[in-house]
């Protein structure tokens, strides 16, 4: 039976949050509320700084009654939905923050990649900071100079290293800063998404430094949203929602009851009174959706699935030119693709009598990336003119899937994911330059 | 909050309880209503204070046309004003001392005072990020200012002494040893308000607005422009409340040989100078859990 790491019993962190202002009703109001401001100001952020009682309406706990092990070797991973309590976790573990409730017990030097670059002074050159940000994350200088050849090997910043970091790209910055935190060779590792940053090759860098890490006997707590990740390298899962541990198990088996939790999304509207429903004098919207090609709306759509988008209005002008188009963004806020019926061959171009119409859009299977995806449905008269938008009418989540990623966890880039062919060959099986061709 | 009010410290250092675990235990959980300093954990950062301090010293004069002269060009340029404005035109006494060298020997550890008071009060908010993503004694980051500012000081200081023999002022000897305790005593008074600034500042961002103005006051409160003398002997002793009260006579008396504080008044400052350094440090350690959650 190996030590345990980490224990922690009843942990809970509870925190004030702020409550919505009342807006003046009256000009006499606003003075009157201006001048006591200061008084609620006071008292509101003295209540920050000191919870008091459970029963208020803006307490929120964070994190709550959370008791769970980490062995010696163990890498245990960690899920849940934004604001389930992941990165509270890791600020109690790591002492930044203490905790309302309950205690850790943590045995052994920890380190955490939750912390990348900080203390990074940007008019310090990069060996300066190299000193720096060891000694905030715990090294001592003596640890720090006998691995610093390594860590600057690591971020491939050799020849930058007395140029002050200001002049860095923002590539070789974040390099750096995780070179210095992946050479602390702390007893337990904690990780938060660090996976985000960097180039490709070196995500590739950073999982293979978090693997040998495992390996090498320490015990490391994985924080993700990174599911193909979190499953390839933990051998265990915890499983957060709304500050709870709700289940604990198998990576394969939490993963997959964590997809089927509902994500925040937007997968069907209905507005059945035209009187009421979203538009304008010339164009109402009647229903929105959007589902997998072979399902309903709350059925989950992954980067594999055929989407169907269906969106029904009523024309309420007899004779006009109207038709739809859509922007789809991402929820990095990119504009993925933007879409029109251009090869539709019943209804466009021709006007349309007054009634309800209906449009439906296929987009293929093995187009969109894993990401939240946001709808912005537009009405166009004659091509030209936008006489209706509607922001967000449909918002909906493409999962990831396990299925043709090989052997790589780390982020698929960029807006879409389209599978190319691909082929490779043999040309020639020697390393001497090729015979001319015959 | 059962758990909240026993009795046990934020962490708990102790060595591994089995041999076969490397490193520490740490018990994380809720603190006390008054932590204790923990000074063996402070000390163990000293590292991470000299680190702070040294970045400090390498960002503050860096793309400056002037450098580090700016440390002695402040207290020089305020001389000027205060001597052209309150010796000339206020006529205000100087204790027989040419009012330059007087009001120079005042300004060298009170420019010292308000540069590691506003460097200290700033250092949580500026370090924001550090707090809220790593753990350290937070009590390094006001400190690291503190200590940064005694360069400028020296600086100064080495000016302070140039004009003092220009004038052909001959430094009192024996008073000597009031020189290394006043600049004690200001560091101390310092680091204090700082910590009591610093720990003020992260939870209500007034203290920015407030701080260059209660500066600005403590600057009248303390006998820069006019001397010690100028209150009546029956209140000097309550003036002396003021550490900076004992700082100022103290540079004067060692350096000009005027001016001088009584053995009670000089006692009384550093004293105080103490109480605030206890205060604001256990003020600061009281508050610091919540750092990290209001920063």
């Amino acid at each position: 039976m190996s030590h345990v790491m980490i224990r922690t019993e009843g942990l809970g962190k509870r925190y004030r949050i702020g409550m919505a202002a009342v807006r003046p009703r009256s000009f006499r109001e606003a003075v009157t509320r201006f001048a006591t401001a200061p008084f609620r100001n006071l008292a509101h952020l003295r209540q920050a700084a000191r919870p008091t009682s459970d029963a208020a309406a803006d307490v929120m706990w964070a994190l709550r009654d959370l008791s769970f092990e980490v062995r010696y070797g163990e890498v245990l991973g960690v899920i849940g939905r934004n604001g389930a309590g992941k990165s509270t976790l890791l600020k109690l573990l790591s002492r930044i923050t203490e905790p309302t409730t309950g205690y850790a017990e943590i045995r052994g030097r920890v380190g955490s990649l939750l912390e990348v670059g900080t203390g990074f002074h940007p008019e310090l050159t990069g060996r300066d900071n190299v000193y720096l940000n060891g000694s905030i994350l715990g090294m001592d200088r003596v640890h720090i100079t006998r691995r610093f050849d390594e860590i600057v090997a690591f971020a491939e910043v050799e020849r930058f290293i007395d140029t002050p970091v200001k002049h860095y790209s923002s590539g070789m910055y974040l390099r750096l800063a995780f070179a210095v935190a992946a050479h602390l060779e702390p007893e337990i590792l904690l990780v938060d998404e660090v996976l985000a940053v960097g180039d490709a090759a070196f995500q590739r860098k950073c999982l293979r430094r978090m693997g040998d890490v495992a390996e090498e006997g320490r015990t490391v707590l994985f924080v993700s949203h990174n599911l193909t990740a979190v499953q390839g390298l933990c051998a265990r899962a915890i499983r957060l929602q709304d500050g709870r541990l709700i289940e604990e198990g198998p990576p394969a088996t939490v993963v997959s009851h964590y997809l089927q939790e509902a994500a925040e999304t937007l997968s069907h509207q209905l507005w059945p009174d035209p009187a009421t429903a979203p538009g304008n004098d010339r164009v109402r919207l009647r229903r929105v959706s959007v589902r997998p090609l072979d399902g309903g709306p709350t059925d989950p759509i992954t980067t594999r699935t055929p989407v169907v988008l269906e969106f029904e209005y009523w024309n309420r002008r007899p004779g006009a030119y109207l038709s739809l188009a859509f922007h789809l963004y991402n929820e990095e806020g990119v504009l993925v693709f933007d879409s029109a019926p251009v090869t539709e061959q019943g209804w466009q171009g021709r006007p349309l009598p007054s009634g309800l119409f209906r449009d439906v859009c296929h987009i293929p299977a093995d187009l969109l990336n894993d990401a939240l995806h946001r709808v912005e449905l537009l009405v166009i008269e004659r091509s030209s003119e936008v006489i209706y938008r509607q922001r967000d009418a449909l918002i909906f989540e493409v999962r990831d899937t396990p299925e043709l990623r090989g052997a790589w966890f780390g982020r698929w880039h960029g807006a879409v994911r389209p599978i190319l062919e691909w082929s490779t060959e043999l040309v020639h099986p020697s390393l001497t330059p090729a015979p001319p061709a015959p | 909050m059962g758990s909240a009010d026993s009795p046990a410290p934020a962490v708990a250092l102790s060595p591994a309880p089995s041999p076969a675990v490397p490193g520490s235990f740490v018990r994380v959980a809720p603190a006390g209503r008054w932590p204790g300093l923990h000074a063996a954990e402070l000390w163990r950062y000293r590292g991470l204070l000299f680190f702070l301090t040294w970045r400090e010293l390498k960002v503050r004069y860096a793309q400056t046309i002037l450098g580090a002269a700016w440390a002695v060009l402040q207290p020089v340029l305020t001389t000027v004003v205060f001597t052209v404005i309150f010796g000339r035109f206020a006529r205000l006494p100087s204790d027989g001392v040419p009012y330059a060298a007087f009001s120079l020997t005042a300004l060298v550890p009170w420019t010292y005072f308000v540069t590691a008071v506003t460097g200290a009060s700033n250092s949580l908010v500026a370090n924001r990020s550090l707090v809220t993503k790593v753990y350290f004694p937070r009590l390094v980051i006001p400190a690291a200012p503190v200590l940064a500012a005694l360069l400028d000081l020296g600086v100064s200081f080495v000016a302070l002494l140039v004009l003092i023999f220009s004038y052909g002022i001959v430094p009192n000897q024996a008073a000597a040893l009031l020189l290394p305790l006043s600049v004690l005593m200001t560091v101390i008074t310092a680091a204090g308000v700082g910590c009591w600034l610093a720990a003020l500042n992260i939870q209500y961002r007034d203290v920015k607005y407030v701080v260059p103005f209660l500066l600005q006051l403590w600057l009248f409160a303390s006998p820069v422009v006019y001397p010690l003398s100028l209150i009546p002997p029956p209140y000097r002793l309550a003036y002396a409340v003021n550490p900076i009260v004992g700082v100022i006579a103290g540079f004067r008396s060692a350096l000009l040989g005027a001016g001088g504080p009584t053995t009670a008044e000089f006692a009384v400052s550093f004293g105080s100078a103490c109480l605030i350094l206890v205060g604001g440090a256990a003020y600061f350690r009281r508050t610091e859990r919540v750092f990290a959650d209001v920063a």
